[in-house]
């Protein structure tokens, strides 16, 4: 009955949001350059071989993309949206192991030349088997796929070794750029530098630490769009000077977010000239406990840790101050296989009673024989938001047990190498965000460490191995959520390896002319700006 | 002269190939790699493997002897390399950015120099009259605050009493445009962070012009000139002032080429696409060659600039040409 609910919603949320973008078409002007604030200068132009956002902003718009989460409704975290395909994104086939896409054949590259099935598969050959030399970030999202072949100019099929529920959400990954199959054969790193796309804007300049200049595409498929007549990327990253950037009406909109201080400032500065978009985001901060050191090796401990922490309280006070709000669990709040507040009070850590919590965690730490006042070290990372923020809090939280901490606060180089190479802390703050939505895989962080790379813990749980696997070679839904809650029971309450602590909260503050865009759960989606314009 | 010239010159050898070796070695000390950071700084799923190829594409996976043979090797040749995390040779980063400093030193340094040469003279001749002290006020006041906290202040009290008056905020762009190109946007940008800058810069001239002419005002050769009879003005400017300002040279061109490369902060402030934005930049990506490069450039800046101020020294004093 729950589901068939959620289904309802979820039919009348998309109802809804198709009549707004239909409704809103009406009153959309063209024209204008959309100016915005990038806070990162982009390594290189290539997406499928860069992981920041600082690539994704400049360069989306440049770009098609076979299929995307629905740009009228970035909201959903499971409604995805053909854009170089035709219809609907496709069903499985050959029992749930083949995805044939039929693609547009009214689509060009900026160049003029006909887009084809071929660039498209020569781009996912790119992704999934990179040649020699080809550096390919997103190639452990693929390891399901086991060929493509491009039929005809207009099917592009994907076999897959097992069926796999996060296939789809990984093609609609927004770092899988088509590229031109003529250039890459000429160089497999042309696009590192160089931008050629089929996407809504054509680029006109980049100025590496400085801007980013676009003009609207004329040739663009859908017909009408894109509205603005170009884009502006200025690359700023101090925070202040994005807040000031926006006060001063340098620009109209940073995509990445802001803090709760810098929206109520910028609201008291502009008034009615401001909008401010909000949205859960797909970044939770965790707590990794080496499970090699003393006394963390003993899961007694390690869940008194979590249940140390008053995680429904915390939420109320740090989205004050921090980029923080939603308690959830391994998987992305409000997704299908998340956790139901119901289901997460049950999980230790999650309590609604923090006094009932902290006494078991005291009891806890008894039974392990960890003495009143232990005192241990906290690795964190040397950024404020919302590291440094959450990082206080949680001494704080640890402190109400008997626990004495102190903190080690490092700057991101020297953090990374601690907690992925050198392992030597005893607690370490550590992250888990990820593009699009796609909890089967996105919840790989929490696999043994001599399986997943992201996994620091240095634990070794062939249990939740097995776990994993078999959730993500399941076509069913239901089946999925069951053995997701399992998973989830097994990490944070009977292991406890790991222990969220919130979910970041994205908070876009801009310029109330700047029409059209729709906030996402995370930075890296909805950037292609074709449905963006300016009301002036 | 020549002489002394060719010598400073050849000690310019060892003390690049010093700096060198220094800026290679602390580089390697810090801990993580560009690696991590580009493939695995925002949390996705990366592969051990992938690491790895990108280790071998960076160079980082060669033993450190031959990375330093490489970097010394390319520096000799006047090749600085490409740039670890942009893929773009370093010469074009540098270039971008270079006009930038360059202008920023510059209208720094003229202002330091049009406001700190009359006011350390005036507080000297006016020593221990209301003039001096509000000089010495001014100049200490100069040194204490520091350059970006300035910067911000300069660019909020913008943003306040524009909205103030005209009802819109208006701030500094945030692009720059060279000054051929569009003279207003360029000035209206660099502006600020020339007097955020240029305050402190001429607090510390401004002291020290104050204090060497007061030494020399009391030299024997300006209690001479007074008994000649000599008017006061060309005491001052014929015979003090030169003579005063061996020193404030030397605080001239040393921050001159401090300029260049150490406004870290302000250009941040400012968002100025200039090289100390570039050098947090680098080191906050782990790019070593990039690092490597721009320690290099701004140390031949320090050293070079050195050295045109040990040549005007000599031209000023002819005891130091005859030497």
């Amino acid at each position: 009955m729950k589901r068939i609910n959620r289904l309802m919603s979820f039919a009348i949320a998309t109802c809804v949001a198709i009549g707004i973008s239909t409704g809103g078409a009406m009153a959309q002007k063209r024209g204008g350059i959309l100016k915005y604030i990038i806070p990162s200068n982009p390594p290189s132009a290539d997406g499928h071989r860069e992981t920041t956002f600082g690539t994704i902003h400049p360069f989306a718009q440049y770009y098609s993309v076979l299929i995307r989460i629905n740009p009228s409704n970035p909201a959903s975290t499971t409604d995805f949206r053909c854009d170089l395909c035709v219809g609907d994104v496709p069903k499985a086939t050959n029992y749930g192991k083949r995805f044939t896409f039929k693609i547009r054949d009214d689509v060009k590259f900026h160049d003029g030349s006909k887009l084809t099935a071929k660039d498209i598969k020569a781009s996912f050959d790119r992704i999934v088997n990179p040649p020699k030399g080809v550096l390919s970030a997103r190639k452990a999202y693929f390891l399901m796929v086991d060929s493509i072949s491009a039929p005809d100019d207009t099917t592009i099929v994907f076999d897959l070794k097992y069926p796999s529920g996060a296939f789809i959400p990984a093609v609609a990954m927004p770092y899988n750029f088509i590229y031109a199959k003529k250039l890459l054969d000429k160089d497999q790193h042309y696009y590192e530098k160089n931008v050629m796309g089929s996407g809504p804007f054509m680029f006109v300049e980049w100025q590496p630490g400085a801007f980013i200049k676009g003009k609207r595409n004329p040739n663009y498929y859908r017909k009408g769009q894109p509205y603005l007549d170009g884009t502006e990327a200025i690359f700023a990253k101090k925070q202040s000077i994005n807040v000031q950037a926006i006060r001063g009406g340098r620009a109209y909109i940073q995509f990445r977010g802001f803090p709760p201080k810098s929206r109520d400032d910028l609201k008291k500065a502009l008034g009615d000239k401001l909008t401010v978009q909000e949205s859960d985001w797909n970044c939770v901060l965790m707590v990794t406990p080496n499970s090699k050191r003393k006394p963390f090796d003993d899961a007694r401990v390690r869940r008194a840790l979590s249940l140390a922490i008053d995680r429904w309280g915390g939420s109320k006070y740090l989205s004050k101050i921090a980029i923080v709000k939603t308690v959830g669990g391994v998987v992305f709040p409000g997704h299908p296989l998340a956790a139901t507040k119901e289901e997460l009070q049950k999980i230790p850590g999650f309590w609604p009673d923090i006094k009932q919590s902290r006494a078991e965690a005291k009891r806890l730490l008894k039974e392990a024989g960890v003495p009143e006042g232990f005192e241990f070290e906290f690795h964190n990372r040397g950024v404020d938001q919302p590291y440094k923020i959450v990082g206080t809090w949680l001494i704080d939280q640890w402190r109400q047990v008997g626990l004495k901490v102190k903190q080690r606060v490092q700057p991101s180089g020297p953090f990374y190498a601690t907690l992925r190479k050198k392992k030597d802390f005893d607690v370490s703050m550590d992250f888990n965000c990820q593009s699009i939505v796609n909890p089967l895989l996105d919840v790989s962080k929490y696999l043994s460490s001599d399986v997943s790379g992201s996994s620091n813990g240095q634990y070794v749980d062939r249990e939740v191995d097995e776990m994993f696997n078999k959730m993500n070679r399941s076509g069913d839904p239901v089946e999925q959520r069951k053995i997701m809650r399992a998973y989830e029971t097994r990490v944070l309450d009977e292991k406890a390896w790991a222990l969220p602590t919130l979910w970041w909260y994205r908070i876009i503050p801009h310029h109330a002319k700047v029409k059209g865009w729709k906030i996402s759960p995370s930075h890296y989606l909805n950037l292609d700006l074709a449905n963006v314009w300016l009301d002036e | 002269m020549y002489q002394y010239i060719i010598k400073r010159l050849l000690l310019v050898i060892p003390t690049l190939f010093g700096a060198a070796v220094l800026v290679f070695l602390l580089l390697r000390l810090i801990p993580g790699d560009i690696c991590d950071m580009r493939l695995a700084g925002e949390g996705g799923l990366v592969d051990e493997e992938t690491l790895n190829t990108c280790r071998a594409i960076m160079g980082i996976d060669k033993s450190l002897w031959l990375q330093f043979v490489d970097f010394i090797w390319g520096f000799i040749r006047f090749d600085l390399g490409i740039s670890m995390w942009t893929g773009q040779p370093i010469s074009y980063e540098i270039g971008l950015r270079f006009h930038l400093s360059l202008q920023v030193a510059i209208m720094a340094t003229l202002s330091a120099i049009v406001i700190s040469i009359p006011l350390g003279t005036i507080s000297a001749i006016k020593q221990n009259t209301w003039i001096d002290y509000f000089v010495r006020a001014f100049s200490i006041a100069g040194i204490a605050i520091p350059s970006f906290w300035l910067g911000i202040i300069i660019i909020l009290g913008l943003l306040i009493t524009t909205q103030y008056f005209s009802g819109t905020p208006w701030m500094p762009p945030i692009q720059f445009k060279p000054i051929w190109e569009d003279p207003m946007h360029n000035l209206s940008q660099l502006l600020w962070p020339a007097i955020a800058t240029g305050y402190r810069y001429s607090a510390v001239a401004t002291r020290m012009t104050r204090s060497t002419l007061l030494e020399v005002l009391r030299e024997d050769y300006v209690r001479t000139a007074r008994a000649k009879g000599l008017l006061e003005k060309v005491i001052i400017n014929r015979h003090a002032l030169k003579n005063a300002m061996l020193p404030v040279v030397t605080v001239i061109g040393i921050e001159f080429a401090f300029l260049m490369g150490g406004l870290v902060v302000t250009e941040q402030v400012f968002n100025l696409n200039g090289l100390g934005k570039l050098f947090v930049e680098a080191v906050d990506h782990h790019d070593f060659t990039l690092t490597q490069a721009l320690v290099m450039v701004v140390v031949t800046i320090f050293v070079f600039t050195n050295l045109i101020v040990d040549i005007f020294y000599a031209w000023l004093d002819p005891r130091i040409r005859y030497s």
